[in-house]
């Protein structure tokens, strides 16, 4: 693994632990005495603190340590936490998420960005830090509260050990050492090896080792886990002292150890020991050995973060792109064994059937891959509403349901922009003022509710707010000064929400600098439907506003119903259909010159003619006769779609028809078929909204960009 | 023969940064993502030396030491704590609970090799 690989693997835990920090910070609102809590985000900071000290990030330390030192005081119980020291911990998240960000992209950041909150954040310590107090320098002290992260300073002075040229003095720097070393039996119990101390001192300059035994107790006496030995060294070297300190730095406190400076060695001491340096015999048996008789160990558990692994986005996309051939190659076996006509096929069917599934399961399991839950987006917008509760002067929470719905990464990604924007225009706009909220009996604080779920194949994001509700006499003020809406036009409630879909639209009265960016809902409505996705609103006076994001689950593969529209091959997303109908001729009714509806149940429903609508000679045979698919579409309502006959129901792979071909209205895409052959999939809204603009006029059509709801 | 190492430490970044310069250095390293999972490995590692982190979840480095240290399974196998404070207190704490050395971090390969090499008598 390269430096920059685990560069890189730093940023990416980065990324977990700033969201494990969001989340615990979130907890901690809830329950601030919560000793796990506290402990998991001031293990967050922790963390990152210890990774950005390996790559030298020393802003990104000193923030994460001042940080982490006010948890620390929490932790210790010597802080409580109230409501300003919570909003600071979420702003010094915010800040420590930019220190990373910037870390990362190594884009520059204002050099002061991080002052301001490192003061307050220092107001909470008290007067000194606590770590002054070991700062042993002799030298001038170095102002700043900042911790000296320090580098942790062990000589290993390799001197290049010329032999002691004659003199025994040796140079005048050079100094002879006594070292008096009685270990303890905790010495040894805490896994040190005075032999090991010796080969470092050994380092330093000439050693001389004396044992002295007289420690040691009779045989039958003797324990082999005490300590009956001790030592007498002679080092000379030209080291200063603290180099011998550093040296036994480990043992202090587990020996007795007298450092004092002697006359050069005099060799004429009786049986030096010099170079057979004492057998470690005091050393006990490692009791590890004795322990095989043990039970074996425990399975290691999958603790911690799981175990991941880093591919290619590519590679991933090739693995789908492939799968999506091996189904539409699966669709294409079965219809040509379909097509040999064998007189029993009832076996040959089931191993079929039994490819399909697995066929499909692979399928899902690719997809899985690139599913990703939607918490870290979530857990970005609290900020946002933070932000834009500063900016405002209200009083907002994000409260996130859902978290762990899955959802296709490029979703995601594409998701980010239009629910940031979504999300700050329910506190600039949803929202009321906090007095106004009080005057309504209201809380003060209002609340935004983002929440995610699976249901019927599709995903559903709500952005739903408890302020006062659209205040539909404003927005339809506007239309109709804008020209969006003729004077003389009535809409209903619905039709008026969605006003605030089209192109230009913004009904804030003056420009706040925080929504009023210049992007509309049209804006966040086009890169909803990009993902194939539909959004609608609903409102409620003075109980607020909700938005709802429909998105397709996969943007790769779809369930859809393989139908025929005049001579053509086609395919409806399943998710569109409500039911399929064969209706009598009695129930079909013209309207006007062309415009027919089909009677359901007692309500009239208007009746769409795909094959006309996208230019194709259906034939009269078709009328009355052929079958009619019930679709409800988002903006469109209840409508009836006329094909000529429904063939499948079958899985298949989407491909862009603009990157193949180009566009055409009323068609999302293509796909290909069991024989081969191309279809077309409808978009079932679109092909709806076409018809309604080639419908001669003196219908209903009311609004020129786009009709409301029925 | 090679060393073997066992670290201890619940991130991955040091882990990471762990394992690759102590294979540099010729060391065999095995990983634990917290105390809990290093104590359980332990016995199947074998190591000759073990650093770890205090801070962890599930069982801090504390923790890990008073498990290798006591019972009829203890152990004196050398025990390095790899720590962001230098404070005094710490170390006091750390030997007394039975660690062999610390090693404040941001760590450099070099001192993090001495320090080892002076635990174990690793041979590079």
């Amino acid at each position: 693994m390269s430096g920059n690989a685990i560069r890189d693997t730093f940023f990416e835990e980065c990324e977990e632990l700033l969201e494990a920090l969001v989340e615990g910070l979130a907890q901690m609102e809830e329950a601030p005495d919560d000793l796990q809590v506290v402990n998991a985000v001031f293990r967050a900071v922790h963390s990152i603190k210890g990774g950005a000290g390996a790559f030298a990030l020393d802003r990104l330390v000193t923030f994460a340590h001042t940080f982490e030192t006010v948890m620390d005081k929490v932790r210790d119980r010597d802080l409580s936490v109230d409501d300003r020291l919570m909003a600071l911990f979420h702003r010094s998240g915010d800040m420590l998420s930019d220190l990373v960000a910037a870390a990362r992209d190594e884009t520059p950041l204002d050099p002061a960005a991080e002052g301001e909150l490192i003061e307050a954040l220092e107001s909470y310590l008290g007067p000194a830090s606590e770590e002054e107090e070991f700062s042993f320098d002799a030298v001038s002290l170095d102002l700043g509260g900042d911790t000296p992260a320090s580098l942790p300073e062990i000589p290993l002075a390799k001197i290049a050990d010329s032999a002691p040229d004659g003199a025994a003095t040796g140079p005048a720097s050079e100094k002879t050492y006594r070292i008096r070393f009685t270990p303890t039996r905790a010495l040894y119990e805490n896994g040190h090896e005075p032999l090991l101390l010796f080969d470092a001192l050994a380092e330093l300059g000439t050693l001389c080792v004396l044992l002295d035994l007289s420690g040691l107790p009779s045989f039958d006496a003797f324990d082999p886990q005490d300590s009956c030995l001790d030592w007498t060294l002679l080092l000379t070297t030209a080291e200063p002292e603290t180099a011998l300190d550093e040296v036994f730095e480990f043992v202090e406190g587990l020996c007795t150890l007298e450092i004092t400076t002697a006359p050069p060695p005099a060799p004429t001491e009786a049986e030096l020991p010099t170079p057979d340096l004492p057998q470690p015999a005091a050393r006990p048996a490692p009791p590890a050995a004795e322990s095989a008789a043990a039970p074996p160990p425990p399975k290691p558990e999958a603790r911690g973060p799981k175990p991941t692994l880093r591919v290619d986005l590519d590679r991933v996309d090739r693995l789908i792109n492939t799968v999506g051939e091996l189904i539409i190659n699966q669709a294409m076996i079965s219809q040509r064994i379909e097509e040999l006509d064998l007189p029993t096929v009832a076996h040959l069917t089931n191993e079929l059937e039994a490819y399909k599934l697995l066929a499909r399961d692979i399928q899902e399991g690719v997809m899985a891959i690139r599913a990703q839950p939607v918490k870290p987006l979530f857990q970005r917008m609290s900020r946002i509403v933070r932000e834009a509760s500063d900016a405002t002067g209200k009083k907002a929470r994000l409260v996130t349901v859902g978290d762990s719905t899955e959802v296709d990464k490029t979703v995601i990604e594409r998701l980010a922009d239009p629910l940031t924007h979504m999300i700050r225009n329910a506190v600039d706009h949803g929202l009321e003022h906090p007095e106004r909220r009080l005057e309504r009996g209201k809380e003060a604080q209002g609340t935004i509710r983002l929440s995610a779920s699976h249901r019927s194949g599709s995903v559903f994001i709500e952005i739903a707010d408890d302020g006062a509700g659209l205040d539909r006499a404003a927005i339809l003020r506007k239309a109709r000064e804008k020209g969006l809406v003729a004077p003389e036009v009535e809409l209903t409630n619905p039709e008026i929400d969605n006003l605030l879909f089209l192109p230009g639209f913004s009904t804030a009265n003056q420009v706040s600098n925080l929504s009023g960016r210049g992007v509309g809902m049209d804006v966040v409505k086009n890169a909803v439907q990009a993902l194939g996705g539909r959004i609608s609103i609903t409102s409620i006076p003075e109980k607020g506003t909700t938005f709802t994001i429909v998105l397709p689950l996969t943007l790769a593969v779809m369930d859809g119903f393989v139908i025929s529209v005049a001579k053509e091959t086609m395919v409806v997303p399943i998710a569109s259909i409500l039911e399929t109908i064969r209706p009598n001729a009695r129930d079909t009714h013209v309207i006007g010159t062309s415009s027919e509806v089909v009677k359901i149940r007692g309500s009239y429903v208007p009746i769409v003619d795909v094959a006309a609508n996208l230019g194709l000679d259906a034939g009269d045979a078709d009328r009355g006769g052929s079958i009619l698919l019930l679709v409800s579409t988002e903006t469109q309502g209840l409508t009836a779609l006329r094909v000529t006959g429904i063939h499948d129901q079958r899985q298949v792979v989407i491909k862009s028809l603009e990157s193949n071909y180009a566009a055409i209205p009323g068609v999302s895409a293509a796909t290909i078929l069991g024989d081969g052959k191309i279809a077309l999939i409808l978009d079932p809204d679109e092909l709806i909204k076409l018809s309604r603009l080639s419908e001669p006029e003196g219908t209903e059509t009311k609004l020129m960009p786009e009709p409301g709801h029925v | 023969m090679t060393t073997k190492v066992l670290a201890i430490d619940d991130s991955r970044t040091i882990r990471n940064l762990l394992r690759v310069s102590l294979e540099n250095a010729g060391f065999e390293v095995h990983s634990a993502c917290d105390g809990q999972e290093g104590v359980d490995i332990f016995p199947e590692v074998d190591p000759d030396v073990v650093i770890t982190d205090i801070n962890m979840p599930n069982l801090d480095g504390f923790g890990v030491i008073d498990t290798l240290r006591s019972g009829p399974n203890r152990t004196n196998v050398p025990i390095l704590v790899l720590t962001t404070e230098s404070s005094d207190k710490l170390k006091s704490r750390a030997r007394a609970s039975g660690a062999t050395g610390w090693i404040v971090k941001p760590f450099d390969d070099a001192s993090l090799v001495s320090v080892l090499r002076r635990l174990t008598g690793h041979v590079s």
